[in-house]
């Protein structure tokens, strides 16, 4: 994984435009490339070169599953120590395990389940108690509060 | 929750594991799923009005940023107090998500959640300063979780 001490200013300054958005249009890597006065080969190589590098987890439309009547939760687990790394492969071996985080609290796992609906989320959760016995805290978003991005690379 | 079709599903299926990195990427989807690039295009556009494309970008690795200090900040805020406190929190330039939580009591009473980024533990212990102080009287105690590992990152699966 690089750091961001060995991201080009070129790099950065097309991470940070990208963030923003990107349009839809026949020859959108054009359009982008223009507003930052390169080319759109050299564009399309960098983000090539970026995606590879793990500096963008991703590259494309970002779709809000609550829209399409699927549901997304955060849940958290506390996990005795001794048992982090089996409890780890348990919760990731779901598919509708998006995310999972290690946090320094009580609750030290965190994970993020997105399913098509209430219902089967609703069973992941269930089925993760089973399989580890522990409580756990579901927390879905009930509200959103809208930040820009000003995330500076 | 929105209407949409079979082809819609197609696109989204085809998609969400990212755009292709070539120059007419709307059509490269487009002809892999058996449509026109405009009708792509048409139906990409009518979701991101809808707000179920969130937004077409790139989503940064913080680690690989630089940002190793990523924290989960958590307030304790009344529910009568949750509009105006998110509010708040969400104007700072420096927080990438903010949402409000269900409590769990005893052991959880924090209901508001914004996520900050940072590159020492210096930066971001003055972060949550700066949440704290937008938040006053309105945040009646708090926590920060760090993350400390990865332990999976996929995207979204809608299909």
């Amino acid at each position: 994984m690089r750091d961001a001490a060995s991201l080009s200013p070129l790099d950065r300054r097309i991470v940070n435009a990208l963030q923003a958005g990107f349009p839809i249009c026949e020859r959108p890597f054009a359009a982008a490339a223009e507003s930052l006065g390169i080319d759109e080969d050299t564009l399309i190589a960098r983000l090539q070169a970026l995606r590879e590098a793990n500096v963008l987890t991703r590259f494309g439309p970002l779709y809000d599953a609550n829209r399409f009547g699927g549901h997304v939760t955060l849940a958290a687990l506390a996990v005795p120590a001794e048992r982090f790394d089996a409890v780890a492969e348990i919760v990731n071996a779901f598919p509708e395990v998006a995310h999972n985080y290690a946090r320094e609290h009580r609750l030290n796992m965190w994970f993020v389940v997105a399913a098509e609906s209430v219902e089967a989320v609703a069973r992941v959760l269930t089925e993760v108690e089973a399989r580890t016995g522990l409580t756990v805290y579901d927390m879905p978003k009930t509200r959103e509060f809208f930040v820009g991005l000003r995330l500076e690379a | 929750m929105i209407d949409f079709d079979a082809v819609d599903r197609a696109l989204i299926v085809a998609t969400q594991e990212g755009l292709p990195l070539v120059p007419q990427p709307y059509a490269a989807v487009a002809e892999a799923i058996g449509i026109s690039a405009a009708e792509a295009m048409a139906r990409l556009r009518r979701m991101q009005d809808s707000g179920a494309i969130r937004r077409i970008a790139a989503v940064p690795n913080h680690y690989a940023l630089g940002y190793r200090f990523n924290g989960m900040t958590c307030w304790d805020v009344a529910d009568g107090d949750i509009a105006a406190a998110g509010t708040a929190v969400a104007a700072l330039p420096f927080v990438s998500h903010c949402y409000q939580r269900p409590r769990h009591l005893p052991d959880w009473p924090y209901s508001l959640f914004a996520m900050i980024h940072a590159k020492d533990a210096e930066s971001a212990e003055g972060l949550v300063a700066e949440v704290a102080a937008a938040l006053g009287d309105l945040s009646r105690g708090h926590v920060v979780l760090f993350s400390t590992r990865i332990l999976k990152k996929t995207g979204l699966r809608l299909s």
